[in-house]
């Protein structure tokens, strides 16, 4: 909301200090975004006339001009050519500082003196007009030596651009900032008294009706009618403050209705009576398939619900006497009964209608007006009268025949009664740490308008009716508080560092993901952060057959779908790091990935619908690690090896890689050169290590094309689940103080025998006396045979008791060796 | 040259074709049949410049037709045979690199020495959550998907209130129309706790929830659709604004060190009454006034206030009994305001030369 002071003035005496208003105006929470000094930098500039144009030699792009601008020729160097001798035109003098903050300085040039600037709109902060100077002749009043501000009317103004909070409908207008500035300022409001208006003794009602079917939908309706209305331009002040406040002016009717909203808050709409049938208004609820074409040339289908929860198409039409609908109520007219040249008695129509009604009907049609914000929010229906008059006061300033008829038609006719809020006042002192006295209070509620009577510490508060947002009853007691603090200022509260006897902690979920993520780090890898926004077919490019997750409403395309996987946003950023020419290039992410519910992924049902009395499905969340690896030399190994880092980092007890090959972990990967991590104990799936797939590579990182890209990817949901992944135990054990032997061994082994299932056998074998056991070789070629290889195992053994002897490492060994061979491995 | 231009003469060279491009194994192979088809050499070209030696117009028409037919056909083949030849040398290049990661000598594996940089957003998260931590809360979080709810109704927010205008809402294509979404702020997590914890009879709840939220909002240097906030909520008996106040300034010199204050203006948010809107001093020209805080002093962070009835009313629990105050703001714009980042876009180019910095 634009708020010029000039207009802020008409209802309380402020000062100039514009910082201090600024300031001010932020704490009551009417958050000024800008400030726009009007006519600031104006000051010099004259208006000035043509007199002479000619050529300079050896400059093509500038001429030299002499200007008369009340004292005698002047010399300037102009690069515009829009004009023509005895032209009027700005003139910046030397030592003009122009809005922009530009100071003009005689300048030479090609050996002409240039003593000041002509200036374009766009210099002078006049419009945006930059492609010649602003041409003043046609301007009355304008004449050589004249300031640029008398002649174009501009007076020095200041503009506050204020935020407008939703819960303030009653600050959305001018008098309602001054309410507030005033009241924290000390000084005396003013209301918008109902002025003398000339009215006529012909009735409302011999001229018009009006009928509300609908009183849900239309709390309060009120029509009036203007008799010998001359349609013209308003009165210039009345045109600038609409101008100032970013409104455009059309006529005097139109503009009179955009004041009174602007100064009231109330919007009001002129209708051309003749063109209404009835004459009169009636106001219903829309029929399904209704249709009206609107001020902006649209047909627009009514009652039809919409896609909004909640939302059953109930739409507020403004109808004429014979039932057509001519406007959709407190959002825009329609185009029949526009306000014309010819028109010269205007019905005016100034009513309240259910907020939440407003705001479907204008979402759902995505028609957002002035007027539409205003009721979506709720207006003041106690202001429709002084609404209806003050139209008629600005319209007669230049149309003096109008003549407002007697009586004007309000439904319902007695004003809205205020509802009273019981405020203890320790409640409020409960909710804002303070000691306030009920008689302290009520003053600071009377500052914007509320009326409170003290009953032993228990006010009694009138709700003034432009205050819709202040509900009944207990949160009514909330909403009068903020009003308490709000008007004696945030800042005057107390503060406090409160106390409590529980722990702070972080959650399971923190500690283990900072766990995870300090393994990670160590490898060298960087932390990426990618959308969870993607494009369609990201799932298909994985190779996963499955249904995506969609945005019903997406910004673009290209963030339409919720990401299934963190591979391919990685490997994107992966890619375009090499192609930076970067070294060492390794990241990962932690993040969530989302499963269609219909993919048969864990479910996830939550509260949903309105009163939250559903159930609905919605897609699964998942966490994952995904850690990419695209250094030179790095391949699935690296991948396997850093997954054994993560075990051990984590304290996991043994995690392994799996054999399973149809696990959706592996989408993505290379498919001869993955494999799943699983849980030794539990045979829970809870990774992937290998190399993305190059196919995938080449498809969104063609900067790493023919590179192996090592792969990690980890359920963290799964990991960190302790049932679905064990953990070393609790319990210390405590190490052995004799020294331990290790035994190499090598088997042939069949393909067929993995090299877990060896290793199992070989420890068994080995017993208690195992400390460790640890794959070191493994070897394929001439001395093998085919089908098999060579599995290299070392085995630490270490007794807590003694030190072992070699005929007791001869037995352990020979047990080894038997229990290998019970495999059909063969001791090479 | 005539005589290879009747329709036998040019079906035959086309069959030649096929034939060539059929029996190629490789798609090098293919490649190399494929341009000498297309060659200038080739029969088929040799046969379509000799068109200009036929007389007979309505000859010379049909012979063309022919062999552009030919040429269509010879493209066909080829990807079809390029097709047949791509899955076939994928498998045989998969096979060939095929490794059994069961047998990897993890032992042998070098890791490279070094170490990385976590992202700044987690980094801003991890201090924030410490400083809420060492103040007495709990860390909790929850799921990114919301429904209706969780991420408006219950935070007093009902179907058709005008101030969801003020949250631009990303809806999925699941159940009922806009009832499943991407939550627009950490504050359904508000709803979350307190439903557990009235369930559990677990009261009272000091807890901080970080995490990913979501908005309809065209990337600009200040503004990410996908991006982090962190929220507090602390419901306790005789909890009051006073506290409110005091938590921001204790976290506010906490985290952004001694001279850095905070201050409250009114603001509204449907789930907190009063609202305040919280501004800290501004970081850039510690409060002498600068162009960032357009020469304030103090720039916004976050939103805060008491919890409002209507909540309360939502999840069961008794305001007479208990008071508490929520607050939130963004991670990213923290970490933006603390490191002077100039464009918010930089946190997810995840481009390396950045990231090393922190």
């Amino acid at each position: 909301m634009r708020a010029p002071l000039s207009w802020l003035r008409e209802f309380a005496p402020f000062p100039d200090d514009v910082a201090l208003l600024r300031a001010t105006l932020d704490d009551l929470g009417l958050v000024v975004e800008d400030v726009e000094i009007v006519g600031e930098g104006l000051e010099d500039v004259v208006v000035a006339r043509i007199d002479e144009i000619s050529a300079i030699e050896g400059a093509d792009k500038v001429r030299r001009v002499v200007v008369d601008a009340g004292d005698g020729p002047l010399e300037i160097v102009c690069g515009a050519t829009n004009f023509a001798l005895g032209d009027l035109v700005p003139l910046a003098p030397v030592g003009a500082t122009l809005p922009g903050g530009f100071s003009i300085a005689k300048r030479k040039m090609r050996g002409v003196t240039s003593n000041g600037m002509l200036c374009s709109g766009n210099e002078l902060g006049l419009g945006d007009d930059h492609s010649g100077l602003l041409l003043l002749t046609e301007v009355p009043g304008a004449a050589p030596g004249a300031a640029i501000t008398e002649a174009l009317g501009i007076e020095a103004d200041v503009v506050f651009d204020v935020t407008v909070e939703g819960n303030r409908p009653d600050a959305w207008c001018i008098s309602g900032i001054a309410r507030d500035l005033a009241g924290r300022m000390g000084l005396e409001f003013r209301p918008t008294m109902s002025a003398e208006v000339a009215r006529s003794s012909a009735e409302t009602v011999s001229l018009a009706s009006a009928e509300v079917l609908d009183h849900e939908l239309c709390t309060r309706l009120g029509v009036a009618v203007l008799t010998d209305v001359i349609v013209a331009d308003s009165p210039d002040w009345i045109q600038r403050r609409l101008q100032l406040a970013g409104m455009r002016p059309i006529n005097n009717v139109v503009d009179a209705s955009n004041y009174v909203m602007l100064e009231l808050g109330q919007p009001t709409h002129p209708y051309d009576l003749a063109k209404v049938e009835g004459p009169g208004l009636r106001v219903r609820q829309a029929r399904t398939g209704e249709q009206i074409v609107t001020l902006d040339e649209v047909t627009r289908t009514l009652g039809v619900p919409g896609r909004g929860l909640g939302d059953a198409g109930i739409d507020c039409v403004i109808c004429d006497g014979s039932d057509s609908v001519i406007g959709i109520a407190g959002i825009m007219g329609g185009a029949t009964s526009e306000i014309e040249a010819t028109t010269s008695t205007v019905l005016l129509e100034a009513a309240a209608f259910d907020p939440i009604i407003v705001t479907r009907t204008s979402r759902r049609l995505a028609l957002r007006t002035e007027a539409a914000a205003r009721f979506s929010k709720g207006t003041d229906p106690g202001v429709i009268e002084l609404a209806m008059v003050r139209f008629a006061e600005l319209v007669q300033l230049s149309s003096p025949t109008a003549l407002l008829c007697a009586n004007p038609i309000i439904i319902p006719s007695a004003p809205p009664i205020a509802r009273q809020v019981i405020v203890p006042i320790e409640r409020v002192n409960a909710l804002l740490g303070t000691d306030l006295d009920a008689a302290e209070a009520g003053e600071l509620l009377s500052r914007v308008g509320f009326v409170a009577t003290d009953a032993d510490g228990v006010l009694t508060v009138s709700i003034p009716t432009n205050r819709p947002d202040i509900r009944d009853g207990d949160p009514g007691v909330a909403d009068v508080t903020e009003e308490i603090a709000r008007t004696a200022g945030y800042s005057t509260l107390p503060r406090r560092r409160p106390s409590w006897p529980q722990p702070g902690a972080p959650g399971d979920r923190q500690v283990f993901r900072a766990a995870v993520r300090e393994v990670i780090l160590g490898t060298g890898a960087s932390e990426a952060w990618t959308s969870s926004l993607v494009a369609p077919g990201e799932i298909a490019l994985l190779g996963l057959d499955e249904e995506e997750v969609v945005i019903t409403n997406p910004l673009t395309v290209e963030e339409s779908r919720l990401r299934r996987s963190l591979l391919p946003g990685l490997l994107r950023s992966v890619g375009r790091n090499l192609e930076r020419r970067q070294e060492r290039v390794a990241l990962f992410e932690i993040g969530s990935v989302f499963v269609h519910p219909s993919a048969g992924g864990p479910r996830r049902t939550t509260r949903a619908g309105a009163l939250g009395g559903h159930e609905a499905e919605v897609p699964g969340e998942a966490e994952r690690l995904h850690l990419l690896i695209a250094h030179d030399d790095a391949d699935a190994r690296t991948a396997v090896a850093v997954a054994q880092l993560l075990v051990d980092g984590l304290g996991l007890r043994r995690v392994i890689v799996g054999a399973q090959s149809d696990d959706d972990l592996l989408a993505g990967l290379h498919p001869t050169r993955a494999a799943v991590l699983v849980d030794k104990a539990t045979s829970c799936v809870v990774g992937a290590v290998g190399e993305v797939d190059p196919r995938l590579v080449d498809e969104l990182a063609p900067g790493a094309r023919d590179r192996r890209i090592a792969s990690v990817e980890i359920d963290l949901d799964v990991l960190r689940d302790p049932t679905k992944v064990l953990r070393r135990p609790l319990e210390a054990v405590a190490v052995s103080r004799f020294p331990s032997s290790d035994l190499d061994l090598a088997f042939v082994t069949p393909d067929a025998v993995g090299v877990e299932a060896l290793l199992d056998a070989v420890s068994a074998g080995a017993g208690e006396l195992l400390e460790d056991i640890r794959l070191f070789d493994v070897y394929r070629g001439p001395g093998v045979d085919a089908g098999s290889r060579s599995l290299a195992v070392r085995c630490r053994l270490v007794s807590e008791e003694r030190t072992l002897g070699d005929a007791e490492l001869a037995s352990v060994r020979q047990a080894m060796i038997e229990a290998a061979t019970a495999l059909g491995a063969v001791l090479r | 040259m005539s005589d290879q231009l009747t329709p036998e003469s040019i079906a035959a060279l086309l069959e030649q074709a096929v034939a060539a491009l059929t029996a190629a194994e490789s798609l090098a192979d293919l490649d190399h049949q494929a341009s000498a088809i297309r060659a200038k050499d080739s029969a088929l070209m040799a046969a379509r410049r000799s068109l200009g030696t036929l007389d007979d117009i309505d000859a010379r028409k049909a012979a063309g037709a022919l062999l552009n037919d030919a040429m269509t056909t010879v493209t066909e083949v080829v990807e079809a045979r390029r097709a047949v030849l791509e899955v076939s040398e994928r498998a045989t290049q998969l096979e060939a690199d095929r490794l059994d990661l069961t047998e990897v000598v993890v032992g042998d594996v070098s890791l490279p020495l070094g170490r990385g940089h976590a992202h700044l957003v987690t980094q801003t998260r991890a201090s924030l959550e410490a400083v809420f931590v060492a103040m007495g809360f709990t860390v909790e979080e929850g799921p990114e998907v919301e429904t209706d709810w969780y991420n408006f109704e219950a935070l007093n927010l009902p179907p058709g209130h005008p101030a969801r205008d003020m949250y631009d809402t990303m809806y999925l294509d699941i159940a009922q129309p806009e009832t499943v979404l991407l939550r627009t702020h950490t504050s359904p997590m508000q709803i979350h706790l307190l439903e557990r914890a009235v369930a559990d009879g677990t009261l009272p709840v000091h807890a901080a929830m970080a995490g990913r939220c979501y908005r309809l909002d065209t990337p600009d240097a200040r503004h990410l659709p996908v991006f982090h906030q962190i929220e507090g909520l602390v419901i306790d008996r005789g909890i009051t604004f006073a506290d409110l106040a005091g938590v921001i300034e204790t976290f506010t010199a906490a985290y952004f060190g001694p001279d850095i204050h905070s201050r409250l203006r009114p603001a509204y948010f449907p789930f907190t009454e009063p609202s305040a809107e919280f501004e800290i001093t501004c970081t850039i020209c510690r409060g002498e006034g600068c162009r960032t805080c357009s020469r304030t002093g103090w720039i916004e962070l976050g939103g805060c206030g008491m919890v409002d009835p209507a909540v309360f009313a939502a999840v069961g629990i008794d305001p007479a009994e208990w008071s508490g105050f929520a607050f939130g703001f963004g991670i990213d714009r923290c970490a933006q305001m603390r490191h002077q980042i100039a464009d918010m876009r930089s946190l997810i180019e995840n481009d390396l030369r950045f990231m090393r910095q922190f």
